[in-house]
């Protein structure tokens, strides 16, 4: 039997059928939906973790104890997980360890676009990639086998068109795929626990002092040399013979590309993209007239192909930037004479105006940004929906970079004298991720900033997951921390609390926190306005009143918009939250609720 | 009909319209009438009144979750303003199928940019495609019961040039959908299915 899955349910589905017992992982656009997925298989004990690194450790700790563990997250987050990455391949982990980084060529939601193959080579350990979901499956089996049988952390590479993209997965008997509907996530116990198992003390092996680390390094090196002959027989890797002249060496979603562009050709399939395969890529190149390697971002594969001594090109035609898709790689292709183009009647291309995502109607973040942008704070922000905030008409954040990075930065612009006043801005997740040390950074060392927690409750834009101010977890209903209360025990003595869509509250308490030359905390609280399904009657503007001074497009929000001689509500969009009605100088706009003014 | 060697889809509307169900759909569709598929599509940024996009590929074997540029036989557009988008992807003769509806973006809503009229936007896709179909589709859904179910009443229209039985569709829509919509959709499938198309 067979069933279409998405690559992440194929992981998830893989991971169960391997036996996984223990997940952990934080949500990244384009990995979260595999933890989504697996926490709805029996016997695994499914978290979600504060951010990748704690997250890694959770897996490795697992691991350590014999049971398989799988932690996942995007490309950025292995950066934030990184420091584990190297001792755990050093310790080595008797559970099996696959380690799911979701890479993202084209950013469609990332703040850049890394080859994360590359952590392969740099801590050495070896990484898989599928090119569908089939092999997302299967791929993710293998991980598991390998990792025990060689006592390494095994990384399972994909991208936003695996991970996203569905396609059929066989299916085994009597260990049906169980898709998110089929059952509320928390009924049923957990039966992970191995009881009975104690937990080996070995510490030459575990603790990573420097005499200790001194005699794993080698052990390092000889298990790549083992890896890198195993490579050589691995069922990963695939020699598909073609009837022409080219050989084609590739991997991941660009090898599904490439055997469209290129029918004829023979392909070296690469399922194990390090360590590589030498005398398998020797034996392939001998066997065609000319190669070419055909890979996503960086020439990660063309660079060790060509220190073999082998004859190739790849990057000399195809681009290092932004992902593959079939036209792209045929334009380059038959630009390099290798393929003929396709001859299409033109179309005339036109000038659309653009639809970027916004701040959704009813959102919380407008308020605060509405607030900034009137009082002119220079502003370092973070990642999460609130970066929205950078776009025009708010364009109240002036710098973002990576997770937790927003009030780090904001304490070097305080430090360095400007004349602005210095804010940073939050998120609830990214904040319990890694807004804790450089909050504690500002405190200790006594820096005027100002940080505005956006607390909407929930990891809003990869798609509303539970975090530690949520009242939940990935399994429903859980503890909650009192940020308050744990803002003021830090030693916070300016701690306010607001409804960022009360205009006139917000404002008076962000002004006075701004005037105040002492580190403090401003807890902007507001459900996620698409979570909370906040809806109240919607608001309208009255003609008459409305001298079309453009105050309320100010606000950005879709559900208002200047038409013929002055503003107007979309009735259907609005969803009554009112922060038009508090700025309005004229008025002019009321409830149909007849609360207004 | 006869069997295509393939069949390639684009679907293109605003984010919160039903594409990723829809899309479901016709990828559950192809698969149960025995082609290979593939489906790809992108979530995050997108997903907050943004643009989006899915790709549904039906096929012998089919290799890559992405249609090529140019070889689209079916571009459905459940906005006008995002099917204009889209008329590079269409192949020579392929078919568009259009909901006559308008959703403004953010530039036009402030009056810096004008909403493309509706007949600049036939010939923007006319350019490649044999026929565009305009179907009144979110007026039809609201007639029906929900203007949700526009994307399945766009469904039954493209369903007329797929070789597929009608029972395939319904069986997949009643699996797709929640349980206590089943009735709608079924309702906006056949009345979609029973439009008269311009082109037949």
């Amino acid at each position: 039997m067979a069933k279409v899955m998405s690559g992440n349910e194929a992981i998830a589905y893989g991971a169960y059928l391997a036996g996984v017992r223990v997940a952990s992982g934080y949500p990244g656009t384009p990995s979260t939906e595999i933890l989504e997925n697996l926490v709805h298989y029996p016997g695994i004990c499914t978290e979600w973790a504060t951010n990748e690194k704690v997250g890694f450790d959770v897996a490795v700790g697992a691991a350590y104890a014999g049971s398989r563990a799988l932690v996942t997250m995007k490309h950025v987050g292995l950066n934030v997980a990184a420091d584990s990455l190297f001792y755990a391949v050093y310790t080595g982990v008797p559970g099996g360890l696959v380690v799911v980084t979701a890479d993202d060529p084209g950013m469609f939601s990332s703040q850049n676009e890394q080859d994360n193959r590359h952590y392969g080579r740099f801590a050495k350990l070896p990484v898989v990639e599928p090119s569908d979901s089939e092999e997302a499956k299967r791929f993710t089996m293998e991980a598991f086998a390998i990792s025990e049988r060689f006592d390494v952390p095994v990384l399972l590479r994909i991208t936003t068109r695996i991970a996203h993209s569905s396609s059929p997965v066989e299916t085994v008997d009597g260990k049906p795929p169980r898709s998110r509907r089929d059952a509320p996530p928390g009924g049923e116990e957990p039966s992970y626990r191995s009881e009975g198992y104690s937990f080996p003390r070995h510490p030459q092996k575990y603790v990573m002092v420097p005499a200790n680390a001194r005699l794993r390094h080698p052990v390092v090196e000889e298990r790549l040399r083992q890896l890198a002959a195993f490579a050589e027989e691995s069922p990963l890797n695939r020699i598909i013979p073609g009837g022409g002249d080219l050989g084609v060496v590739t991997c991941g979603v660009a090898y599904q590309y490439a055997r469209e562009v290129f029918p004829d050709a023979s392909f070296l399939k690469l399922g194990m993209v390090y360590p590589l395969p030498a005398q398998m890529i020797r034996t392939f190149a001998a066997s065609v007239k000319r190669l070419l390697v055909v890979e996503e971002l960086d020439p990660f594969l063309e660079e060790q192909i060509r220190l073999l001594g082998v004859e190739a090109s790849g990057k000399e035609y195809f681009s290092l930037i932004d992902e593959y898709t079939p036209d792209r790689l045929r334009q380059k292709a038959a630009a390099a004479g290798l393929v003929p183009g396709l001859d299409l009647p033109p179309v005339v291309p036109a000038a659309l105006p653009g639809r970027p995502p916004m701040l959704c109607p009813g959102c919380g973040h407008r308020g605060i940004f509405y607030v900034l942008h009137q009082l002119g704070a220079a502003v370092a922000g973070d990642i999460g929906c609130y970066t929205l905030g950078a776009a025009p008409p708010l364009s109240a954040m002036h710098t973002t970079g990576c997770m937790g990075a927003g009030i780090g930065v904001a304490h070097g612009i305080q430090r360095a004298g400007v004349k602005d006043k210095v804010v940073a801005v939050v998120g609830d997740s990214t904040f319990y991720h890694s807004g804790m040390p450089p909050l504690v950074n500002v405190l200790w060392n006594d820096a005027p900033v100002t940080v505005i927690v956006l607390d909407n409750l929930v990891t809003a834009m990869t798609g509303h997951q539970a975090n530690p101010g949520s009242s939940a977890t990935i399994r429903g209903q859980g503890f909650a921390i009192d940020l308050e209360r744990m803002l003021r025990r830090m030693g916070f003595d300016l701690v306010d609390t607001v409804d960022p869509l009360d205009y006139e509250e917000t404002m008076r308490v962000v002004k006075r926190h701004l005037d105040t030359a002492r580190p403090s905390v401003v807890v902007a609280r507001r459900p996620c306005a698409l979570q909370a399904r906040f809806r109240k009657p919607p608001y309208r503007i009255e003609p008459g009143a409305c001298t079309d001074c453009g105050t309320c497009l100010k606000l950005g929000c879709v559900a208002v918009s200047r038409y013929g001689g002055n503003m107007a509500i979309n009735r259907e969009l609005c969803v009554g939250c009112g922060l038009c009605q508090a700025v309005c100088p004229q008025g002019a706009v009321y409830s149909e609720a007849g609360v207004g003014k | 009909m006869n069997r295509p060697e393939k069949i390639d889809f684009i679907l293109a509307g605003v984010g919160g319209q039903g594409t990723i169900l829809a899309s479901d759909i016709l990828t559950g569709v192809g698969f149960r009438s025995g082609f290979d598929v593939k489906k790809s599509e992108v979530h995050g940024m997108s997903q907050r009144g943004g643009s989006v996009e899915s790709q549904v590929r039906w096929g012998r074997e089919v290799f890559s979750p992405l249609v090529e540029k140019g070889r689209a036989d079916f571009l459905v557009g459940f906005e006008m303003l995002e099917a204009a988008r889209w008329p590079a992807y269409l192949a020579p003769g392929g078919v568009a199928l259009v909901n006559r509806y308008r959703i403004f973006p953010p530039a036009v809503n402030t009056g810096q940019a004008d909403y493309p009229p509706e007949g600049d936007i036939d010939r923007l896709i006319a350019a490649r495609a044999r026929l565009v179909w305009w179907i009144d589709a979110s007026d039809a859904a609201t007639a029906l019961g929900h203007p949700a179910v526009a994307g399945v009443v766009l469904l039954g229209a493209l369903s007329r040039f797929l070789p597929v039985a009608e029972d395939i569709w319904q069986e997949v829509v009643a699996e797709l959908v929640p349980p206590r919509a089943v009735e709608l959709n079924r309702r906006a499938f056949a009345a979609g299915r029973a439009l008269d198309c311009p082109g037949s």
